[in-house]
């Protein structure tokens, strides 16, 4: 009896705990939605409080004013060249260094995942990009965004090609399958949980990326929406309902993405760091 | 069938020269420049020795101090997040109500832009109208409001906290994902035994949870001395330099022009990074070999 009582007061408490913390997470998404709504002098206050009127045409002002259209466009652009480039080349790479052994190759491997822990030097960085003439460019903020995914996407993918037994690559190559074709026609579609994954949380990051373009895009018309985002702060400080509905539409695209690929990040991510 | 003929080199080529060219040789490029007193202010470069780097480790310059809160930002939050994601992921991976409801509220930080995260927080810890301090009004504990972001001896504290908000549940995701790769065999031999609930934590989870442990650490070490985003975001290293940290020290010197000195500070960081990542890549390698 006293066991069964002491179990139903830490179930009890478990459970409340939970709400709390949840409650902790969801209170400033809350805020944000509410606020969006709101007119300028009720929103002032940033308060949980219902909006009196629901003010919808701070939406379409927002996208006027902060030019959304273009910095949506443009980070659709980036993000999905970014993530498609980097992932095949990731895939590509983590499937060479995995089948290939040898100390040559492991070498290799290891100054590849690297990139998980040196920092960027931005400075030098700068450098390079003028040097190269990708500075202010889009290709160049692209190909920086596969040059800071790379290694952790190679070391995600890694894991999973072991998994693929090489006998497989042994009978398509007796069958006379080249090595591009082995790849992209047997190997590839194998790692299609590693690879969504791996371009989901490519796209979240480099949606989410300010940075980069912060230093390395000068002109407002090639800025992505996170960027856009900080601009019209710095311009609409004291309107908060268009921060908010300007955040609101910054963040949808992810947490949609989020919503609908929620087993894939913490499925595949997971797998890749405690494999069970 | 060669092998180098099956898993040609050319495959790993894009990745690598991507990746070498973005980011190993600025890394690289940056320790040559760091030896000279390349500025915006000047046409030509020259070579000062050791000049930037006896700036950099003055007592009299702020240097040591940005070294400190960095180390101390990443302890604090390792350890806060560890902890917590701790206990939200025992709390979640077993029988409860809602739990999948709980684990993707608990994510969805990890999910939105940092930057985005810093400027809705500057709201919610507005010393006058802000949430947090309203919330204190309301519950009639006043005496607790602070200006949390602008008051000297709090202001670190908040980015930190802050910073534990966004990052504990994808903390906690990993370890549910570790928790529930724990046979259950293990637990009910223990139940057998008459083990409490506490000795099966203490024996069974904390022992076999260690290697997804030690990656989440590793994980959150990592983040934590690269940390920016959320410092720029809510605090830009102010009030006075209270919450600066090496990389805002970095971007300072950097849009002030003073190259030579951020990328000394950037080249003190990276053979310190390279120095202590293959310790910490060979822990999450271990992690992911345990099968």
């Amino acid at each position: 009896m006293n066991t069964k009582i002491r179990k139903n007061v830490f179930s009890i408490l478990k459970n409340a705990l939970a709400w709390i913390f949840s409650l902790i997470m969801l209170i400033p998404l809350a805020l944000i939605v509410l606020n969006a709504f709101k007119s300028q002098s009720e929103a002032a206050a940033m308060s949980l409080k219902l909006p009196t009127e629901w003010v919808f045409s701070n939406f379409s002002t927002v996208i006027e004013k902060g030019k959304l259209l273009t910095s949506f466009l443009n980070s659709m652009r980036y993000s999905l060249s970014a993530t498609v480039l980097t992932v095949i080349l990731a895939a590509m790479a983590a499937y060479v260094f995995s089948r290939r052994k040898g100390k040559k190759n492991s070498a290799l491997y290891m100054y590849m995942v690297l990139g998980i822990v040196i920092p960027i030097n931005y400075v030098a960085l700068m450098k390079v990009m003028q040097v190269t003439h990708l500075n202010n460019s889009g290709i160049g903020i692209i190909l920086l965004y596969c040059a800071v995914q790379m290694p952790f996407m190679v070391f995600l993918i890694y894991g999973f090609v072991g998994k693929i037994p090489v006998e497989l690559d042994e009978a398509a190559v007796m069958d006379g399958c080249g090595p591009i074709r082995l790849f992209f026609i047997i190997i590839l579609p194998m790692l299609k949980p590693a690879v969504i994954t791996a371009a989901v949380l490519c796209f979240l990051n480099t949606w989410n990326e300010f940075v980069m373009p912060l230093y390395f895009l000068n002109s407002s018309e090639k800025w992505p929406m996170t960027l856009a985002v900080y601009n019209f702060f710095g311009q609409f400080e004291k309107s908060w309902n268009l921060v908010c509905a300007d955040i609101l539409l910054t963040c949808l695209p992810v947490i949609i993405m989020y919503l609908i690929c929620q087993k894939y990040i913490v499925g595949g991510q997971t797998a890749g760091a405690v494999k069970g | 069938m060669k092998k180098s003929k099956i898993y040609p080199w050319y495959f790993a080529a894009g990745a690598l020269l991507i990746y070498t060219l973005l980011y190993v040789l600025p890394g690289i490029i940056g320790i040559g420049y760091s030896f000279t007193d390349w500025s915006s202010y000047s046409q030509e470069i020259h070579f000062v020795g050791l000049d930037n780097f006896k700036q950099v480790f003055n007592a009299n310059e702020n240097y040591v101090k940005y070294i400190g809160n960095t180390i101390l930002f990443t302890v604090i939050t390792t350890v806060l997040k560890t902890g917590l994601a701790l206990v939200f992921a025992i709390a979640l991976s077993k029988k409860i109500k809602f739990k999948n409801f709980h684990r993707g509220i608990m994510y969805m930080p990890s999910v939105l832009s940092v930057l985005i995260i810093g400027l809705l927080f500057t709201a919610i810890l507005n010393p006058k109208t802000g949430l947090l301090n309203e919330f204190f009004r309301f519950i009639g504990m006043g005496s607790m409001t602070q200006k949390w972001l602008t008051d000297p001896k709090i202001a670190f504290f908040s980015v930190m906290a802050v910073d534990v908000w966004r990052g504990t549940g994808y903390i906690m995701t990993i370890l549910i994902a570790g928790i529930l790769a724990i046979s259950d065999t293990y637990y009910e031999a223990a139940g057998i035994d008459g083990a409490n609930g506490w000795q099966k934590f203490v024996k069974i989870t904390l022992p076999l949870l260690r290697p997804t442990l030690a990656v989440t650490i590793v994980l959150n070490v990592l983040y934590g001395l690269k940390v920016f985003d959320i410092v720029y975001a809510l605090t830009n290293g102010g009030p006075g330099h209270v919450t600066e940290v090496m990389y805002t020290a970095v971007f300072k010197q950097f849009s002030q022009g003073m190259y030579a000195v951020g990328t000394s500070v950037s080249s003190v960081m990276f053979v310190f990074m390279v120095a202590i990542g293959f310790f910490m890549i060979r822990i999450l390698m271990k992690g992911e070999v345990q099968e």
